[in-house]
């Protein structure tokens, strides 16, 4: 039996309030990125977008969400219960989940404790990533099967199918970068380009094809075919209605937020401020840290502008190009980019 | 294949190589445009506050009309209802009894002016049969309604009013077309 006396209670709580906190933010940015998203839709079609609720319709957000919560609640006769309902929360939970492993900035010195602004630095980082990643298709495999329609069941085949293809070029690319970091904690990665030069330098063409399977991850367009509104008629959530719809359109926001943060911790820097030596302002302490979440969330927020620029610019593929493009021109370019890599490690190491 | 203009372009039905087929440079001269777009101009009008001006010849609802002394200019005489192609105008005449001077310019009068809003179709026919300058077509447009019935326009929502009692309104129900080319 442990002794309750050998447990860190403090860390306990220091882990808890992070993960509220970071939780919570998680919702607050994804409540916001459905304002930008609508926002930039707009601006790019030459109209203002949302500006009746709230100033400059700040308030949007909130009046979406309580339209939501109102709406009735439906869950089909013929659909499997246990399963429809298990659908968005899954699809949700893993959405969250995600964010345990991602180092938000540097250690704050608080109440004279060093507190990691990390919920969990696990050595294994990437890996839980990629882990928790592959089981958020399971939200939609679930909801699309649950439904017990045939659109529905489409969207699901769809987006399992997406989701293996661009996992193994995604995962086939990151294999270059861990290649030169030598590790797979995300705290150590970021650690590594503060000191040197951010990772996006040395691997363009890994980052390049990470970024393609993020967008496929998070099922944005142009790679949106699960839920393809045009031919699948709203794919998987259309059976859905209320906050369970709201938990899939909201899991789409937050995982975007995620793999905005993943993006910008593996390639460009995570907290690391661009152009300032941390290590000669250590003297600054808590605020460096501040500095540092701030740096890191205007990385993100850049991130999510891109997303949604390209999800406002580019058609969605058809499937056969979906599939084309995952199998015969990512996978071989990710192949390519390890086999270089490896080289060249090779010829520096025996130099 | 004769063309029958130069202006035609054949389609390239070349395979695309490999780097056309990632799409990559296409798509960042498509994100280009779009990123123009995102500074331009944007083309919303913020409808209940800023209104769009109408052309000098937009005809929109009828009004019936008063003269300067706020006696109702319209005589019933029918050539409106007679030249609407729609016919949506009824009315029902009626003689101006001793002490009504002040209220009908001439001995006849409508008692009854009904327009249907349904069946109108803004041709502005009615304002140019009128021999009395009694109907103009204004700058507004029929609001919406729920039923039928309230698209049915009597003589209450049509008459402008009184210049005498109500000189304001008035002016504003008169003003509409001035207002809306000074807009311009």
């Amino acid at each position: 039996m442990i002794h309750l006396l050998t447990i860190d209670w403090l860390l306990l709580l220091e882990k808890l309030v992070l993960i509220v906190i970071v939780v919570m933010a998680s919702l607050v940015i994804a409540m916001y990125e459905t304002y930008a998203e609508r926002k930039i839709a707009a601006f790019m079609q030459d109209r203002i977008g949302p500006n009746r609720a709230g100033p400059f319709g700040l308030l949007q957000p909130l009046a979406d969400g309580g339209k939501l919560f109102f709406k009735e609640e439906i869950i089909p006769n013929h659909s499997n219960k246990i399963l429809f309902i298990l659908g968005p929360s899954l699809a949700m939970l893993t959405a969250m989940m995600t964010c345990a492993v991602v180092p938000w900035s540097g250690d704050l010195h608080l109440f004279g404790r060093t507190i990691a602004l990390q919920i969990a630095d696990i050595n294994i980082g990437i890996l839980y990533v990629f882990a928790v990643v592959s089981l958020g298709v399971y939200g939609i495999m679930i909801g699309g099967w649950s439904s017990n329609n045939k659109f529905s069941l489409m969207a699901a085949l769809r987006g399992a199918s997406q989701v293996i293809s661009y996992e193994l070029a995604m995962g086939i690319s990151l294999i270059s970068l861990l290649m030169m970091t030598g590790t797979l904690s995300l705290k150590t990665i970021v650690e590594q380009q503060m000191v040197s030069h951010w990772n996006v330098l040395y691997q363009p063409l890994a980052f390049l094809i990470f970024f393609v399977c993020a967008l496929a991850e998070c099922n944005r367009t142009p790679f949106d075919l699960p839920e393809a509104e045009s031919e699948l008629n709203m794919g998987y959530h259309q059976e859905y209605s209320s906050m369970k719809l709201g938990f899939y359109l909201f899991a789409e926001y937050v995982n975007m937020f995620i793999s905005s943060a993943i993006m910008a911790t593996l390639f460009f820097g995570g907290y690391d401020i661009p152009f300032f030596n941390e290590a000669a302002h250590a003297d600054w302490g808590n605020w460096l840290a501040l500095a540092g979440v701030v740096c890191f969330m205007i990385k993100i927020a850049l991130f999510i502008f891109l997303f949604m620029w390209v999800r406002w610019t580019v058609p969605r593929f058809r499937y056969d190009q979906l599939m084309n493009l995952g199998w015969k021109k990512l996978i071989p370019l990710a192949l390519a980019n390890m086999l270089v890599t490896g080289a060249v490690l090779l010829y520096l190491q025996h130099k | 294949m004769t063309t029958l203009t130069n202006r035609a372009k054949p389609v390239s039905r070349k395979p695309m190589t490999f780097i056309e087929s990632i799409y990559l440079w296409n798509i960042f001269k498509g994100m280009m445009i779009t990123l123009r777009h995102f500074f331009k101009k944007k083309a919303t009008i913020q409808y209940p506050e800023q209104t769009r001006p109408f052309s000098p010849v937009f005809r929109g609802v009828q009004i019936l009309n008063r003269d300067e002394e706020g006696r109702e200019r319209c005589t019933a005489c029918g050539l409106c209802a007679l030249a609407c192609p729609a016919e949506a105008i009824t009315m029902e005449g009626a003689e101006r009894m001793p002490g009504e001077e002040n209220l009908y310019r001439e001995e006849k009068y409508a008692a009854k002016y009904e327009i249907n809003m349904l069946r109108c179709i803004f041709c502005g026919f009615c304002e140019e049969a009128c021999p009395k300058d009694a109907i103009y077509l204004s700058e507004t447009f029929a609001p919406a309604a729920y039923n039928r019935k309230n698209f049915i326009y009597n003589k209450k929502d049509l008459l402008i009013p009184d210049p005498k009692t109500e000189p304001e309104e008035y002016a504003e129900a008169k003003g509409l077309r001035e207002i809306s080319k000074k807009n311009k």
